[in-house]
């Protein structure tokens, strides 16, 4: 242990911090990639169960293994290359839509101690990753060289910078409430209560960035890149193997994040809703993870359930409802804020 | 620049809302429909040629698989075109038994319609639970001929056997707990009839739930409301018939018009639309199924009480009894002769068309007097239903062309023959 420890000592300052940097970002992957797989198995006995039907239940106890025995399926496939793709392009479409997914989480705040770096402009860090997302599905659609990839690369393309922008101004609100970019000040900015948390006096807000946060992701109803039934896989129509199971990774942690970023900056983030003995008693950490498998559940509720949009339709709802609500909420919540009636904003 | 401007993508046939084999050639702007350019024939069988190389009896299994989701529908047109050139009518109770199987067919085929146009439309719950029911009603099948799909249960001259006393039930295994199995086998402890019987008391509920999570569904409503509007001139003109045409507002069934079997003792309304939209069509199937559950009903009450024999007593047409043939040597001569070399039916032409659960499904029969069909030709309603479909889409956007497969209720086997 002694020896450990000075050989620690020994380390010079820059490397240490590297070394515990990548220790954190390991403590964050690792459970980020579990969620993922254990997303899948949620989503899928969800869903089943919704529909009347049972789910995977053959591998291990109660098909628990399931999203193990897919990963390695999926690993053990081979990458075809379709023979007019661009290979680079090809291969580097799945890497662009995975990275900013993981990057993302650096900045999100477990609890007001548990955050990898807390910089002074979080939520336009995410914002920005969140709009390199998209590279990825186009380049993916672009590279394939096959029509219903790149017809489906042309709908996520719009679809997401479309919703990309309702999802700021639902921000801009959440940004003037709480007075931060900081997204642990924003979360701490809704401390004392459910009474206090923004999804209240933003509530509009809330759900255009919800809705959007659905958009976004590529979920349904929002799901035409996709559009399982149209264009068949859309942008990773030709992806097999682990390339596609970038993508489906990729997919999979947006949600997480958009789950997460919702619960932060519209339900409290780590805060217990009632600030007294029973509530507090659960650590905050837990109080998180709650409320982000709550929102999650959204995301499959809507998929078990609803039809899908029509790639126009989503257009319309985004530029016609969203954006015009928002805009309306971000003048009523600055009007407000100069009255005396701003503490409800606050 | 302006040279390039529609892009062709060919959608199918192996393409998971085809209906099964379709292929079509699309030719979009950006993403609205040019043009669209159904290629069928890959399901071809040749059944029309087929038929004709063997004595009537045999093809009845051939209808089966035309439309192989209303199967016994399709059987009936065939028989009931053999019954009209023999000149005999099946007893009372077998018509009865004819009109409750085109019944259950019906719902049979809508469920599976609703459940592939909802699919199609992204609604995943509707599939599973329109198949819920739909098992049902394959039980219903099985019960009565022992097969779920191709059933092979109408004859010339009536159905193949009466309705059994008793529902066959579940077994027990490893994987069903005995409680489990106790609710599944709830209602199969009387008759066959008892079973539909508490099927058509439950069923209603069941549309409620599909309509509850579809009819005023905004997303639904914005996916089907103006798709594939046809006018009541442009549906007759194109041949549509059953709900293709009904959804148009041309109120036209065969089971009122020229009533078959015992559809005029029967009491039912017809569904019609007004706007000749996706939507109203949906909304017609939804409704043919409620109608078809009140005639179910009214089949059963009858046959509860009135039983009797279910086939002709012509040996020429119908088998002889298992008992007559042990001792009557007749009998077992008219056995051999039934199922070696058919019968013959007397020199003529006939067209006879039911109300098949997708519209009118004829069959035209030519015989030479021999104990094979001359010539049989089928009348199929997808098939008429899918020539308009470069009509129907034109202008839409690629999604819709999707959302128009499923509303025409297309089904291969029926299209290519």
């Amino acid at each position: 242990m002694d020896s450990i420890l000075s050989l620690w000592a020994w380390l010079p300052i820059w490397l240490q911090s590297v070394i515990i940097d990548l220790l954190l970002i390991v403590a964050i992957m690792v459970p980020l990639i579990l969620g993922v797989a254990y997303m899948t198995y949620a989503e899928r006995k969800v869903i089943a169960f919704m529909h009347v039907r049972m789910g995977p239940n053959r591998v291990g106890w109660r098909g628990l293994l399931q999203p193990i025995a897919d990963t390695l399926k999926l690993i053990f496939k081979e990458i075809i290359f379709p023979k007019n793709s661009n290979s680079y392009l090809f291969l580097i479409a799945p890497m662009l839509s995975l990275g900013p997914a993981f990057a993302a989480w650096a900045v999100i705040p477990f609890t007001d101690q548990l955050v990898l770096t807390n910089i002074d402009a979080s939520l336009l860090y995410v914002l920005a990753l969140s709009s390199v997302g998209v590279y990825g599905i186009i380049i993916a659609g672009w590279a394939s060289n096959s029509k219903y990839a790149f017809i489906s690369a042309m709908r996520s393309g719009a679809q997401m910078i479309s919703y990309e922008i309702a999802m700021g101004f639902a921000l801009v609100g959440v940004l003037m409430a709480a007075g931060s970019l900081n997204l642990k000040e924003i979360a701490l900015a809704q401390e004392g209560g459910i009474h206090q948390w923004f999804f209240l006096p933003l509530f509009p807000l809330f759900i255009v960035y919800f809705v959007s946060g659905v958009a976004e992701t590529n979920r349904l109803p929002f799901d035409v890149a996709e559009g399982e039934s149209e264009i068949v896989a859309g942008f990773h129509v030709e992806y097999s193997g682990t390339a596609f199971a970038l993508f489906f990774l990729a997919e999979y942690a947006n949600m997480i994040l958009i789950a997460a970023l919702t619960v932060i900056l519209f339900l409290g983030g780590w805060m217990a809703p009632f600030p007294i003995i029973p509530f507090t008693l659960i650590p905050p950490i837990a109080w998180f993870l709650i409320k982000v498998c709550g929102v999650l559940f959204f995301f499959l509720w809507f998929r078990a359930s609803f039809p899908r949009y029509r790639y126009d339709q989503i257009m319309r709802l985004g530029w016609k409802v969203f954006i015009p609500v928002t805009i309306v909420w971000i003048v009523v919540i600055a009007v407000a804020k100069l009255t005396p009636l701003g503490f409800i904003f606050s | 620049m302006g040279e390039l401007r529609s892009s062709t993508i060919n959608f199918g046939p192996q393409h998971p809302a085809a209906h099964g084999v379709l292929r079509m050639i699309a030719e979009l702007d950006g993403e609205v429909v040019q043009r669209l350019d159904p290629h069928i024939g890959l399901l071809h069988r040749g059944t029309e040629k087929l038929a004709e190389t063997k004595p009537y009896n045999q093809s009845i299994g051939y209808m089966d698989r035309l439309d192989y989701v209303s199967m016994l529908s399709n059987e009936h047109a065939y028989v009931m075109a053999i019954e009209a050139l023999l000149g005999i009518s099946p007893p009372v109770r077998a018509q009865y038994i004819r009109v409750l199987y085109d019944e259950i067919t019906r719902i049979r085929n809508h469920l599976m319609w609703i459940g592939t146009h909802g699919l199609d439309l992204g609604a995943m719950a509707v599939f599973l639970y329109a198949f819920r029911d739909r098992e049902d009603l394959i039980d219903c099948y099985e019960a009565v001929s022992g097969a779920r799909l191709h059933a092979g249960y109408y004859r010339p001259g009536g159905v193949y056997r009466d309705l059994p006393e008793r529902m066959p039930e579940h077994q027990q295994n490893d994987r069903i707990s005995a409680k489990k199995l106790k609710r599944l086998n709830e209602d199969r402890q009387g008759s066959l009839l008892d079973f539909i019987q508490a099927f058509t008391d439950r069923f209603p509920g069941h549309i409620d739930e599909l309509e509850t999570l579809l009819t005023d569904n905004r997303i639904w409503k914005q996916r089907t409301v103006d798709i594939a509007v046809v006018s009541p001139e442009r549906a007759l003109q194109l041949g549509f018939t059953g709900p293709m045409l009904r959804g148009s507002g041309v109120e036209w069934d065969l089971r009122k018009k020229q009533p078959y079997e015992v559809y005029d003792r029967v009491d039912f309304d017809i569904p019609v639309g007004t706007n000749g939209d996706t939507y109203d069509r949906y909304l017609i199937r939804m409704e043919e199924m409620r109608q078809s559950v009140r005639i179910m009903r009214q089949c059963i009450e009858w046959l509860h009480q009135h039983p009797g024999p279910v086939m002709v007593d012509d040996p020429k047409v119908a088998p002889p009894r298992r008992e007559n043939m042990k001792g009557d040597m007749e009998s077992l001569i008219h056995h051999f002769k039934l199922f070696s070399e058919g019968y013959s039916i007397p020199q003529g032409e006939t067209y006879q068309a039911v109300e098949h659960p997708k519209g009118e499904f004829g069959i035209y029969l030519v015989s030479d007097g021999s104990n094979k069909p001359y010539r049989l030709k089928i009348r199929a309603p997808c098939f008429v239903h899918l020539a308009a479909y470069d009509e129907m889409a034109k202008g839409h956007m690629l999604a819709d062309v999707v959302a128009i497969i499923g509303t025409m209720d297309i089904v291969f086997g029926d299209v290519d023959r």
